[in-house]
């Protein structure tokens, strides 16, 4: 095993860390090629390729669109902006695009303001039954909205909420919250305790402990959080489609299905715009916080 | 130890007054704490859930409080056969889809471990379809499925390996699949990525042992890799599986069930039965039955993290 005589041949480097080199030097790179990187480029070619068609033909011209043969349909030679013209002008998209915006926004901030306040309550005040509090917030994370939005909208119908902004930012954070708190429980449990009995000592209240000390050292774990709120929200399907009901409240989502099909003939262009502008926000967010977002989403299922 | 710090103060020189006590007290404060989130959950997720449940028992119609009527709504569902369908597909969907995301999530996390150039680009934009709205990624596949110009079947013909454009979602099973596919390409980023960073924290001097013991790739990944990501794997496919369950977004935008009813899954049947039938009883008995599935999912994912401990010998924290 010619592999194995390597490692035994190999001198060792002195200082070798775990994490810089390791067994690499048993990689080769045609090997890596076939096994590595054309498996890894075809997954990542079936994963993009839907945004590149949905991309590509938001910027077709419109007689280009349903004729396959005379224009190669991969690309296109004569870029158009009509699609997304008629998208910001000549529909209620913008009005659509800032509704979720706002329920976006206005949702997580609740979420979060709760998330806080419980996620210190459960770490650092250990009120009797902390733990269980925790345990069942937990389980709520588990809740589906598919299970829950017949009875919420009879709920939402009763409190008179129906049809207004406020059906949807006070819901969304049901959705939120366990999530968030979860999170933020891991984070504040990482502050070191010492700090906050130093400020207790000098006579800060439990109030001026958590805004002065605590959230200023949790500021990463908000913005992960804060970021994968309002992607939650943005995502929101069956909650916006069930209590919103007239055409100026809707969300991005819930918009785009309803009204670009008319009839039998569907405006591709206009609704492949339509679901780009509206991923543009989330992925340019996104491509700004990357490490922050992949640690909320992995910190909240290795808690 | 936190708890020492927090006790009340002795009582020092004067006496505080009631007002300064119950400015320290535990109780008092963490109530207040609670109170915003505990006031959303019990609002907003308890109280529904708990009124889903009797609403089950209740022949309740939008604009109509119903009246108790027993099982009777189950009674109806059980020789339903739409429902008995839709059941069907919700299994097949979870079953199949979950599986597919599963294998082919550990496959992406395991070459994304490998070194690689621009290994933080890649995994970010791997994560893509999971940060773009659902909706808006299944309007993008409801046109590349197209009946008359989707592209898939057209680059088939120009490669000749079909003569006419495939039916995607005109054909039960054609449609099954296509869901299924869109299903798989939207969580294989979340089950990939959360993966990777179990696989990160395997200590590489395992590897190192068992390349000099003389293991195959094969025994390392089943021996070592796997072990160690159980209780991650076990949570996230808790997740994937209750999600995929109750998938809604998906099937409403890209079949709508159709055709007949060959990719109905029992979120949507609910939705139609109790929002556009406003047969809000009936729905919500169909919701209700899903429970059974996800409350098996939650001890699964319950005795997954069990063994974690046990695994890593802490105690119950």
């Amino acid at each position: 095993m010619t592999d194995l005589s390597k490692v035994l041949v190999a001198p060792p480097k002195a200082g070798l860390t775990d994490e810089s080199e390791g067994m690499r030097y048993l990689e080769r790179l045609p090997r890596k090629l076939v096994t590595v990187y054309l498996p890894l480029g075809i997954i990542v070619l079936v994963l993009l390729f839907p945004f590149y068609w949905m991309a590509i033909t938001a910027i077709k011209p419109k007689e280009h669109l349903l004729d396959l043969n005379s224009h190669n349909p991969f690309i296109t030679w004569s870029p158009t902006l009509d699609h997304i013209y008629e998208l910001l002008f000549k529909t209620d998209y913008p009005l659509w695009l800032w509704n979720t915006m706002m329920i976006s926004v206005a949702a997580t901030i609740l979420a979060l303001l709760a998330s806080i306040f419980a996620a210190y309550a459960i770490v650092r005040i250990r009120y009797r039954g902390a733990q269980l509090v925790g345990g069942l917030i937990f389980l709520a994370y588990l809740v589906p909205p598919s299970i829950l939005f017949i009875p919420l909208a009879t709920v939402v119908f009763e409190y008179g909420l129906f049809d207004t902004p406020f059906a949807l930012i006070l819901t969304y954070p049901t959705i939120l919250i366990p999530f968030s708190t979860w999170l933020l429980m891991g984070y504040f449990k990482t502050i070191p305790f010492e700090l906050e009995e130093c400020a207790l000592i000098d006579g800060a209240s439990r109030w001026q402990i958590l805004w002065k000390i605590v959230i200023p050292l949790a500021i990463p774990g908000l913005i992960s959080a804060g970021i994968f709120c309002l992607t939650l929200c943005w995502n929101e399907f069956i909650y916006a489609l069930t209590f919103i009901n007239s055409t100026e409240n809707k969300t991005v989502p819930v918009a785009i299905v309803t009204a670009f099909t008319d009839g039998d003939q569907y405006r591709w262009g206009s609704l492949m715009a339509g679901a780009l502008v509206g991923s543009l926000p989330l992925v340019i967010l996104y491509s700004f916080f990357v490490e922050h977002y992949v640690s909320a989403m992995t910190g909240a299922v290795k808690e | 130890m936190p708890e020492a710090v927090i006790r009340e103060p002795a009582p020092a020189m004067a006496a505080p007054s009631a007002w300064s006590r119950l400015k320290v007290n535990r109780g008092w404060l963490a109530f207040w704490f609670m109170m915003p989130a505990a006031a959303f959950l019990v609002l907003f997720l308890a109280y529904p859930l708990g009124l889903g449940i009797w609403l089950s028992f209740t022949d309740a119609r939008i604009g109509r409080p119903g009246e108790f009527i027993g099982l009777e709504n189950y009674e109806w569902l059980v020789d339903d056969s739409k429902f008995l369908l839709a059941v069907f597909n919700t299994l097949f969907y979870t079953i199949v889809a979950s599986a597919v995301k599963f294998a082919i999530g550990l496959y992406l996390a395991i070459l994304l471990n490998n070194h690689l150039p621009f290994r933080a680009l890649i995994r970010a934009i791997v994560l893509i379809p999971f940060i773009v709205p659902t909706v808006l990624s299944a309007i993008a596949f409801w046109w590349i499925f197209d009946p008359q110009f989707s592209i898939v079947s057209w680059s088939l013909r120009q490669m000749g390996f079909i003569k006419a454009n495939v039916d995607f979602l005109g054909d039960a099973w054609n449609a099954r699949w296509s869901v299924i596919f869109v299903n798989v390409w939207r969580g294989v980023p979340f089950i990939a990525i959360t993966l990777l960073a179990g696989l990160q924290t395997v200590q590489p001097s395992l590897y190192e042992a068992a390349t000099i013991d003389g293991a195959s790739r094969w025994q390392m990944f089943r021996f070592i890799t796997y072990p160690l990501l159980t209780p991650i794997i076990a949570v996230v496919m808790t997740f994937s599986v209750l999600f995929t369950f109750t998938d809604f977004q998906l099937i409403k935008v890209l079949t709508n069930g159709q055709p007949a009813g060959a990719t109905e899954l029992m979120a949507t049947l609910s939705y139609n039965r109790a929002i556009l039938g406003s047969k809000i009883g009936e729905g919500a008995a169909i919701s209700t039955a899903m429970i059974p599935f996800l409350l098996a999912c939650i001890l699964i994912s319950w005795f997954g993290l069990q063994r974690r401990k046990w695994q890593h010998g802490e105690a119950n924290d």
